[in-house]
C-alpha cells in the first residue's frame, strides 16, 4: 500500500501546478473546477463511496474526457485497493472500469472483482437551471474469487447493480459557499460491493437501497462532506452494515483531484466495527 | 489582441475614474465598488480574448462598448447605483451559438479574476448565483 499511496502522490505533485494558471491553461474540458467530482471505489464518477449523477472528467458538450485513480481504504481488520478508468464522451455518457483487491488482513486472503460502468446523462444541469442533474447507470461486477464468498452463501460470482442518481448545486448557499447534494437509489445483490460474491443464503434476491453525499466548498478549490450508503445484508454467516464516511476533497487544478476520508464500514465478514481511512488521488484529461 | 484590449481598458479606465459612488449593497462593495467591478471585467475580458475556445467570439465586437456594458449589468446586479444600459441577454446572445462549454469557459475567467483581485469566496459565490440564472437566456 505505501507504495501505491507514493505513486499516487507524486502523480499529484507533478500534477499540481498553481492553480489559477492551471484553471486558465491546458484545461482538460470545460466544465468548472470540481463539478467532475473524485471517482467512486467502483470506478463511476461521484463521491467516494456513492456514485453521483455527475459523469466523471471535465468534458462538456463537444468534448470528451477522461480519468484514472488510485484509491487505498485502510480499516481495522481490511483493506481495499482500487485502480480505475473512466471515459466520457460530451459529458452524456461515462465509461468506466475499476478493480478492487480486499486484503482480508486478520482473516487472511485476497479477494478480487472488477467492475465495469455505464453512466449516461438523462436530464437537467448540476449548476444551471433548477432541475437537478439526473443519470441512470449500471455496474456490471464479476468477482475473480468466488470460493470464498460461495463457501459462505453467496449464489453468484457475477451481477449487475443499476442506479438512479439526482445531483444539485447551489452556487450560493447557507454561509454563501458553494454546497452540493447527490441522492442515488441502486438495485443490487452485492454482498460488501460483490466481493463477498451476489445473492445469499439469508435472502436470495435483488433489493432498493439508498445513498446520499453532501459537500460544501469553503472556497474554489477545498470541499467537505458526508456520505452514507445502505447496504443490502443477504448472508447468514456475518452481518453486513450501511457505510458512511466524513471526506476532505482538494481540487488543485482540473488535472488533478485527492480526496481523504475517515469511512466507518460497520461490521464485515463478522469482524466488528471495522473505521479507519480512505485516500484516493484522480487524474483527469 | 490582448495588448490592444489592454491599451483600450486602461484608457477607458482613465476617462471614467471619479464615478460618485451611492450607499449600496455589501456584495457591491466586497466587488471592490465601480473600480473593483471594472478590473475584474476587464481582466475577465483579457483572459476570454486569450482562450482559443471563445474568442472567436468576440472578434468583431466593440469590446470597449461590451467593457462598459458588463460592468453596468454586475454592478447593477450586486446592489449598485448603476443602471443597465444594454439590451437584455436573450437579445444580446441571440443567434451566437454559445454552448454549455462556452458559457462556462467566461465564468472560468471571471471567477479567475475575482480570485486575482481577492474578491472573499462568499462575494464570488452570490455574484456567480446571480449571473447563473442568465444561462438559460445565453446559452443555445
Ligand atoms: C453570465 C454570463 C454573461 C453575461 C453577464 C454577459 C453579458 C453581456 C452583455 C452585458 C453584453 C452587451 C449587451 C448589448 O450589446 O447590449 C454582451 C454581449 C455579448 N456577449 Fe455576453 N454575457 C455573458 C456570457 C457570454 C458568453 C458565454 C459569450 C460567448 C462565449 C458571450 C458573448 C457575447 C458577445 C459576442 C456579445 C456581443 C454581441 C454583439 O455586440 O453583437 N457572452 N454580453
Amino acid at each position: 500500500m505505501p507504495k501505491r499511496i507514493f505513486y499516487g502522490l507524486s502523480v499529484l505533485l507533478l500534477s499540481a501546478v498553481q492553480p489559477v494558471l492551471a484553471q486558465q491553461f491546458e484545461a482538460p474540458g470545460s466544465r468548472l473546477l470540481a463539478t467532475g467530482g473524485a471517482s467512486t471505489i467502483e470506478g463511476s464518477g461521484g463521491g467516494g463511496i456513492v456514485p453521483w449523477a455527475t459523469l466523471s472528467s471535465y468534458a462538456d458538450e463537444g468534448e470528451w474526457g477522461a480519468t484514472v485513480q488510485m484509491t487505498e481504504v485502510q480499516v481495522d481488520d481490511f483493506s481495499l485497493s482500487v485502480q480505475g478508468a473512466s471515459f466520457n464522451w460530451n459529458n452524456r455518457v461515462e465509461v468506466s472500469y475499476a478493480r478492487q483487491q480486499f486484503d482480508l488482513e486478520t482473516i487472511g486472503g485476497e479477494l478480487e472483482q472488477s467492475i465495469w460502468g455505464v453512466k449516461a446523462r438523462l436530464s437537467g444541469d448540476l449548476v444551471y437551471g433548477v432541475m437537478p442533474q439526473v443519470s441512470a447507470g449500471i455496474q456490471h461486477k464479476s468477482n475473480q474469487t468466488f470460493a470464498l464468498p460461495q463457501a459462505v452463501g453467496a449464489t453468484d460470482d457475477s451481477s449487475m447493480d443499476y442506479y438512479v442518481s439526482a445531483a444539485k448545486a447551489w452556487l450560493a448557499g447557507p454561509f454563501s459557499r458553494t454546497w452540493v447534494a447527490n441522492v442515488t437509489l441502486r438495485n443490487t445483490e452485492a454482498n460488501q460491493l460483490g466481493l463477498l460474491g451476489f445473492g445469499g443464503d439469508k435472502e436470495d434476491s435483488r433489493e432498493w437501497v439508498g445513498e446520499a453525499s453532501v459537500a460544501v466548498f469553503l472556497d474554489r478549490y477545498w470541499a467537505v462532506g458526508v456520505e452514507y450508503r445502505q447496504k443490502p445484508d443477504l448472508l447468514s454467516f456475518a452481518k453486513e452494515d450501511d457505510w458512511k464516511d466524513i471526506f476532505v476533497a482538494y481540487f488543485p487544478s482540473k488535472h488533478v483531484s485527492v480526496v481523504g476520508a475517515y469511512a466507518d464500514l460497520g461490521s464485515i465478514a463478522g469482524l466488528e466495527s471495522q473505521t479507519g481511512w480512505y485516500l484516493s488521488v484522480q487524474a483527469s484529461f | 489582441m490582448k495588448i490592444w484590449v489592454s491599451a483600450a481598458l486602461v484608457l477607458l479606465g482613465s476617462m471614467m475614474s471619479g464615478a460618485v459612488q451611492a450607499q449600496s449593497s455589501e456584495l457591491y462593495q466586497q466587488l471592490g465598488e465601480r473600480s473593483g467591478i471594472e478590473t475584474i471585467v476587464e481582466e475577465m475580458l483579457l483572459g476570454v480574448a486569450d482562450d482559443e475556445r471563445i474568442a472567436h467570439y468576440f472578434a468583431d465586437v466593440d469590446i470597449l462598448r461590451l467593457h462598459k456594458l458588463i460592468s453596468e449589468q454586475v454592478c447593477n446586479v450586486s446592489g449598485g447605483p448603476c443602471e443597465y444600459t444594454g439590451d437584455s441577454m436573450a437579445v444580446s446572445h441571440n443567434n451566437l451559438g454559445i454552448n454549455n462549454a462556452d458559457f462556462n469557459a467566461l465564468v472560468e475567467h471571471l471567477i479567475a479574476a475575482m480570485e486575482q483581485e481577492n474578491v472573499p469566496v462568499a462575494a464570488q459565490n452570490e455574484l456567480l448565483a446571480l449571473l447563473a440564472p442568465m444561462h438559460q437566456d445565453i446559452v443555445e
